[in-house]
């Protein structure tokens, strides 16, 4: 099977660094805005600071996959003394909790690295330096790079994943005699 | 379509328990902005001058700015108003943290609190959904305590909290609102907050905020950012640590504090120590600061790093900020830092002003010395420095016994325990316990901000301008020659003509009309950081800073969708500063109350101060009683204000 190149994109998170300022939240939701940057809205963002200010916790967590089922446990993590809240390492949009979801819909969000940009504007705007982009090239088989799925195949999915094939089609069709 | 503001106040009636989402006027935005300037109309509106802080008519008002919620650095302060129990006027402390851009997010502008509520309650607003919940359980917790309390309650994580504590509930006139790593301390908003029995606001917001132009708008914060960014690689020379960069005052970071300790006043702002800082002291304070600042933090949307989470030993941990780590240590005589973070913590889950509070702890304790407070007052106090702050507070935050008096604030305990005690408030003008800062000779600038000001305190007023005049020519040249904020060119030949000595230095120069351009100057960037809720420690209280009169209109615009020139911000700035100055006047003030106290500097110019104070009211517009003219307010489109004075007998042009 033939090699290809295939791009990696890296955000490496130094949560040490982090102030708990939540420009990375804002900067997000704004780009993803449309038209680009005509509202902002933290809750729409695909990175969410994780704050336990207290505990000395300001964890910056990029929206990952959307998940149809929670998992059978949860975990907890304390490192350093920290204890974390369950959940709060994992990046998936999940039943189980209201992050990385759309506000007014429920649908899932994801992060897409800011497709088209230079650098993810998360990145280009946190001016303390807790969030770096590297990009490298890598050698992989050429059936392991899947299509990018675009961002309305994902809302549907899940669209259909919720309420069932039928009732979207039945939706789309009477949306669609509507003009 | 609403850009920038939300369009929205939020009306919750604590007798009836009755809450409304209430459109505004798009006009208002034209006319006052946001934050302050909508607020002081509101209470102009509202609350009638006859009004006392514990009455249920006062207004408890708490704001977001116009830019809050906005992609701006920095925007990240509400705004909160009241009628002040301690000075009688329209006050407006304010907090950064995160509090402001949740309320934008949830859909309000404003959340104005009228009458009182019969039990315990606290506010809890998630978007639409608005409730008042009992806080019966809450009673008694502590502010920060009760802060992470409600969000677990809630379930929300995410939810922002302002709330006060004991010292809140009791009406303390000190008493402050705490919220996050920041607080709105001055003139006792927590005790109004405490007299409608709120014990909290906690709000969650996952609304959308607006801008009209995005394109503009993000070119120009492209610029703000630049600058940002040369400002940190560019400190700016000749002027001392804390001043030379951007932000407020990084006491968390910087271990270095001989200036505040030996310049600032000890104990009841009465002691210069000019030999504080040892190498001794500098080594203990260092190793004390860097073992509790576990981290450093920011407010909302802010690149700096101005507060931090403090974990000191056995203490429970807190955040804190700016001078309060060393107003108490300095108030009580004590050398070590540590009984700073000690007691910072306590004070701040009793929720008290650190700049208020500790000067009262230090009176009583001067009156004690002094035999006029007795052995039965102090019954029961430990006998050592440290010992007697603690119980002092605690007495004042509990209103027990000699705390009872001791917390309505210098000013009144004075007069009630009388037998000479009032000698011993020399530090309050309007009232209000002012910096423990006591100079040589009188500096007209600060003399005129002190003495005229609707804030009542100086790190709300002072800023842009140097605070003392640059030894060299060379030194001058340097600071004049990259100085884009000013409003004129001609500020820079007033800093290259000002001297240290002789005819061009303090008190003569700057002369008594530079004077007044250089605080109408400070004053309207003031005014219009607390209007758009800016920090000003990245604008106004700062040299040199990120926002300024050039660049503001041009945000405004591009966020708004108005087109605002830099004239046309002026007129607004000053449209909301006469507001709110008529409306004090309505409440008594006039030039008899615009007085530093008597040692405020040790060479005093009685004429001078007099020019001062005239050529400064002529300059506004105001008559010589320091009340705006009816020709001053049609101007600015306030001739309905000028009507009102008329009425009432207070503004009587040609008479007064």
């Amino acid at each position: 099977m033939a090699k290809i190149k295939k791009k990696v994109r890296t955000i490496t998170v130094n949560a040490d660094k982090c102030n708990g300022c939540r420009t990375c939240e804002i900067m997000c939701s704004a780009f993803h805005a449309v038209p680009p940057y005509s509202s902002n809205n933290p809750a729409r963002s695909r990175i969410q600071i994780i704050t336990n200010r207290l505990e000395d916790i300001w964890m910056p967590v990029f929206a990952g996959e959307y998940t149809e089922s929670e998992c059978m446990g949860r975990n907890k993590y304390i490192i350093d003394g920290k204890e974390y809240s369950e959940c709060d390492s994992c990046r998936a949009s999940c039943p189980a909790r209201d992050l990385f979801k759309e506000p007014d819909s429920g649908l899932p969000l994801k992060c897409d690295m800011c497709d088209g940009e230079d650098v993810p504007v998360c990145v280009k705007w946190c001016l303390v330096d807790a969030l770096v982009y590297e990009e490298r090239e890598e050698e992989v088989e050429e059936n392991e790079v899947k299509q990018n799925t675009s961002e309305m195949e994902i809302g549907l999915e899940s669209l259909v994943k919720k309420h069932g094939f039928d009732k979207v089609m039945d939706t789309v069709a009477r949306l669609s005699l509507k003009g | 379509m609403r850009y920038a503001e939300a369009g929205y106040y939020l009306e919750v009636d604590l007798a009836t328990g009755n809450v409304e989402r209430v459109a505004t006027d798009p006009k208002l935005m034209e006319l006052h902005l946001g934050g302050l300037g909508t607020s002081v109309k509101l209470h102009w509106d509202r609350v009638p001058p006859e009004t006392k802080a514990f009455d249920r008519e006062n207004l408890l008002v708490f704001s977001t700015g116009l830019l809050n919620g906005t992609p701006v650095f920095s925007a990240n302060r509400t705004v909160v108003s009241f009628i002040s129990p301690q000075s009688d006027t329209l006050a407006y402390p304010m907090m950064g943290g995160f509090f402001a851009a949740e309320m934008k997010y949830a859909g309000y502008d404003k959340i104005v609190f009228k009458n009182k509520s019969p039990d315990w309650v606290y506010l809890y607003v998630n978007n639409d959904k608005v409730e008042l919940r009992d806080a019966s359980h809450l009673k008694g917790k502590g502010a920060v305590e009760t802060q992470e309390l409600i969000r677990k309650e809630l379930r929300q994580p995410k939810a922002q909290v302002a709330a006060i504590g004991p010292a809140g509930e009791n009406r303390v006139f000190t008493a402050s609102i705490e919220q996050a790593r920041s607080s709105a301390s001055r003139l006792g908003g927590g005790a109004v907050m405490g007299d409608k029995k709120i014990k909290a606001v906690a709000i969650r917001g996952t609304k959308d905020v607006f801008l009209a132009r995005p394109e503009e708008f993000m070119k120009e914060l492209q610029g703000v950012t630049d600058y940002i960014k040369y400002r940190w690689d560019n400190p700016i020379k000749d002027v001392m640590t804390i001043l030379s960069g951007i932000g407020s005052p990084q006491e968390m970071l910087h271990t270095d504090e001989k200036w505040h300790t030996e310049n600032f006043a000890w104990g009841n702002a009465r002691t210069r120590r000019r030999d504080f800082w040892t190498e001794e002291i500098d080594a203990s304070w260092s190793k004390s600061q860097n073992a509790a600042v576990k981290r450093l933090i920011s407010c909302y949307n802010c690149p700096t790093h101005c507060g931090a989470l403090i974990s000191h030993k056995d203490t429970p941990r807190y955040m804190a900020k700016c001078f309060g780590k060393l107003t108490y240590a300095m108030a009580a005589y004590v050398d070590d830092l540590d009984f700073s973070w000690k007691i910072l913590q306590r004070a701040t889950e009793y929720g008290v002003d650190s700049f208020s509070t500790p000067q009262i702890l230090a009176f009583a304790v001067e009156l004690y010395d002094a035999g006029i407070l007795t052995d039965k007052d102090f019954e029961g106090c430990p006998k050592d420095k440290e010992g007697r702050f603690f119980w002092l507070l605690d007495r004042v935050a509990h209103r027990e016994g000699i705390g009872d008096i001791l917390a309505d604030g210098v000013y009144f305990a004075a007069r009630k325990i009388g037998n000479g005690a009032e000698e011993f408030d020399h530090n309050t003008i309007k009232k209000h316990e002012q910096l423990p800062v006591k100079l040589g000779t009188l500096d007209p600038l600060y003399f005129l901000m002190y003495a005229t000001n609707e804030k009542i305190s100086i790190t709300q007023m002072e800023g842009q301008w140097p605070q003392s005049a640059f030894p060299t020519m060379e030194q001058r040249e340097e600071f004049v020659r990259d100085w884009p904020q000013i409003p004129d060119e001609k500020f820079k030949q007033y800093v290259l003509d000002w001297e240290l000595r002789g005819e061009k230095a303090i008190p003569y120069y700057p002369t008594p009309p530079m004077c007044c351009e250089i605080v109408d100057w400070m004053e309207m960037m003031h005014n219009i950081d607390d209007a758009v809720g800016m920090c000003c420690g990245m604008s106004s209280f700062c040299l040199k800073p990120p926002y300024h009169i050039h660049n503001y209109p041009r945000l405004i615009s591009a966020a708004t969708g108005m087109d605002l020139d830099e004239t046309g911000l002026k007129q607004i700035a000053n449209r909301s500063r006469n507001l709110h100055r008529a409306y004090n006047n309505r409440k008594g003030i006039t030039r008899k109350d615009e007085k530093t106290p008597a040692d405020h500097w040790k060479r005093r110019f009685p004429e001078l101060e007099d020019e001062l104070l005239s050529t400064y009211y002529t300059y506004k517009g105001w008559n010589q009683d320091g009340i705006p003219t009816r020709e001053r307010l049609e101007e600015l489109d306030l001739g309905y204000v000028a009507d009102d004075l008329e009425k009432r007998g207070i503004l009587n042009d040609g008479k007064n």
